[in-house]
Order: C-alpha cells, then sequence, then structure tokens
C-alpha cells in the first residue's frame, strides 16, 4: 500500500510546524529519536537559540518540562505512541502541579500499522492519556497540523494544561515491514 | 533465603558521615540555588534546613524526576546556580538521566546524591548501592566533567567549593549513614510548590 508510505523529510507541514513552536517561543525540544519528528528534530539541532534535549527515556522529557516552566522557559516532548507508556506515573507530577505540558505524538499500532508489536501501546495512547489528564488532539490530515498544533499552544501555556496531539499514521505513514 | 549479589569488586569504606549535620554542612547557603530535591529524605532536609523557602521545589512523588527537572531549570536559567539533591533510590529510577543531563552538560547544574544505600521511606531495604553499586562511578562514565565522592568531613570543604566556584556540570556523590533526616512538616501540594517557585523567581504564576 504505497499511499501509506509518507516522507514527512518533504512534506511542508513539518517545517512550518516547527516555524509556529519557535514563534511560540518554545526553547526546549526534547525527544526519544523517532522518525515521524525528524524534521523537528533535526531543526532543533541546527537551531542554535534552542536546547535539543535527546533523552534516554520518555518520562526524563515530562520531568524535564516541568523544570523549564519553573524557570520560565517552554519546550515540546516529542515521541513515538510506544513513549506514552512510559510516562504515566511522571505525568502525576503534571497533573498534581498543574505544570503545562505540550506533546507531540508521532502514532503507530493504527492505521495500516505492519508490526503486531505496536498495536497494543498504540491503541492504549488516548486512554492512558485521558487517565492522566492530559488532552487529547487527533491529526490525520496534512492541512489540520498546523491549526491543530496552534490550537493545542494556546491551550498548553495560555490555559495552563497539558495536551497531547496525535498525529496519526495517515499523516506520517505508516512504516513498511 | 534469597541472596543478593554483594559485589565482590566494591572497595567502598563504610559510611560513616550523619546527614543531619552533613547536608547542611554541604550545601551551607541554599539561597545561593535553586533547587530541586528529590522525594522523601532529601525534599524534608531541604525543606527543613531552609524553613521552607519558595526557591525549592521539593517532590513528594514522581520518583525519578529530580535531576531532569533540575536540566530544565538549569537551562531555562543559565544566569543561576541549579542545584539538584536526591537519593540514590531516586536517582537510580532514572539513572539515565546522568546521560542526557552529561550530553547536555549546562555548567549551572549541580546534582548531589545523598546516598545512605537504603530506601529509607518503605522500610530500610538495602538499595543498589547498598549493595555496591557505586553511582560516582556512573556520573564519570556519562561523562560528567567533574565528579567529587564525599566519604568523610575531610572531603566536605572541596564539595562545598565545588558548588559553588566548580564553573561546570558537577555531580557530588554524599555518603550518608543509615538514619533519619532533619524535617518539619511541609506542603505537599505540589500545585503549592509550582507557585511560589515561580513567583519567587520569575514574580508570576
Amino acid at each position: 500500500m504505497p499511499e501509506f508510505e509518507v516522507d514527512t523529510g518533504t512534506a511542508t507541514w513539518p517545517h512550518q510546524l516547527y516555524g509556529l513552536l519557535r514563534e511560540h517561543n518554545i526553547t526546549q525540544f526534547a525527544y526519544v529519536p523517532d522518525a515521524g519528528h525528524r524534521v523537528l528534530i533535526d531543526r532543533s539541532l541546527a537551531d542554535m537559540e534552542v536546547h535539543s534535549v535527546a533523552l534516554t527515556t520518555e518520562e526524563e522529557g515530562v520531568a524535564l518540562l516541568a523544570g523549564a516552566d519553573l524557570g520560565g522557559a517552554r519546550g515540546v516532548l516529542l515521541m513515538q505512541s510506544s513513549g506514552v507508556g512510559n510516562c504515566i506515573n511522571m505525568l502525576s507530577l503534571i497533573a498534581g502541579a498543574h505544570f503545562p505540558l505540550l506533546c507531540l505524538v508521532s502514532m503507530r499500532g493504527e492505521f495500516g500499522e505492519g508490526n503486531p508489536w505496536q498495536y497494543k501501546m498504540g491503541q492504549a495512547v488516548r486512554p492512558v492519556l485521558e487517565a492522566m489528564d492530559v488532552i487529547v488532539l487527533h491529526v490525520d490530515r496534512p492541512e489540520d497540523v498546523i491549526p491543530t498544533a496552534s490550537a493545542a499552544l494556546t491551550m498548553v501555556f495560555q490555559s495552563g494544561q497539558a495536551v497531547a496531539v496525535l498525529l496519526g499514521q495517515r499523516l506520517i505513514g505508516a512504516k513498511k515491514f | 533465603m534469597a541472596r543478593l549479589h554483594r559485589s565482590q569488586m566494591s572497595t567502598v569504606p563504610a559510611a560513616v558521615l550523619d546527614r543531619r549535620s552533613a547536608v547542611p554542612a554541604l550545601v551551607e547557603r541554599p539561597q545561593d540555588f535553586l533547587v530541586v530535591a528529590g522525594l522523601a529524605g532529601t525534599a524534608q532536609e531541604l525543606t527543613a534546613i531552609t524553613g521552607d523557602a519558595p526557591y525549592v521545589f521539593g517532590l513528594g512523588g514522581a520518583m525519578g524526576a529530580a535531576p531532569m527537572m533540575g536540566l530544565g531549570l538549569a537551562l531555562a536559567q543559565p544566569g543561576r546556580r541549579v542545584l539538584v539533591i536526591t537519593g540514590d533510590g531516586e536517582l537510580l529510577m532514572n539513572v539515565g538521566a546522568l546521560a542526557t543531563i552529561a550530553v547536555l552538560n549546562p555548567p549551572n547544574l549541580a546534582v548531589v546524591c545523598v546516598d545512605n544505600g537504603h530506601y529509607g521511606e518503605t522500610g530500610n531495604q538495602d538499595s543498589h548501592t547498598g549493595l555496591g553499586v557505586q553511582l560516582d562511578k556512573f556520573a564519570v562514565a556519562a561523562g560528567f566533567p567533574v565528579v567529587w565522592t564525599i566519604n568523610t568531613e575531610a572531603d566536605l570543604p572541596e564539595g562545598r567549593r565545588l558548588l559553588r566556584e566548580g564553573g561546570s556540570l558537577s555531580f557530588l556523590l554524599l555518603r550518608v549513614k543509615e538514619g533519619p533526616a532533619l524535617r518539619i512538616k511541609r506542603n505537599l501540594q505540589p500545585a503549592v510548590a509550582r507557585e511560589r517557585f515561580r513567583m519567587a523567581l520569575l514574580g508570576k504564576h
């Protein structure tokens, strides 16, 4: 099914998304490397005005962004759906202290997934996040990425909420196996 | 009876310091720092030492958060010195954070591990460090440019100096005996801790 092979490196929305995050003064980009976030990661590494923070596990990023907020800075956590499971208890810090939190989650285990290992956590992403008081938005079409990310930025940094934007496999493409 | 493997290679001397005097002696002037303190003992003693000061964010849960919170804070506030002070159990829960922190290498961050070799809050079970695991060697292997181990009173002055004048990312292992931490009653509402920390530092909620 070649229509699900989307190269996020040539799409325009990842670059627009990086620009949007920078316009909103995001200065800490935290991530466990992932193909779906390749452009954001590469752009953050090339940007001398931000901190590009490679994590060993996603929960580190939750704590990092709480610390950033204590210091008056804004960040974003980029992760794959499998990483959401690694964050669960750390999200109690966000919920309990009302830290703002912005996560972008590249989805696996949903639309056209060819690796059976990805389904359990991919399908659990929404209930797990919602159980920890993280608001979940989902994007499947390129034209919806920027409006959804803009909404999330307002929800997080103006209204103090924790929000995860799920970048669906229909958007980023299913990896071939 | 189950037996845990105690490292045969360990050359670590028995701990002699009492944390109730060693922690205040090392930190000395806590107001010089923005402080993130790990759950249980270290959060209690930093709250007690500072008279519950707003520039101490003391955790009561989210075990494993303290070092990375310190990194986020240090990157956000490059003009201030940031002190993470946490226990061996808390550090072990996210020990990979040492690698993440060393790669970023913020010069204004110090991580102090108050290592009593035990899980003091849960029945005083041996922790991995109590069985010979050496967190200072983890920090060296991660690439911390300065690592200093405090076994006795004689090691404290250099630790105090490094916290203030080291001028680089540092890791200090403070080895202490089992036993209680200083403590006073503290507000355990995390939202209160966040609000007052930000108000004291940034002048806003």
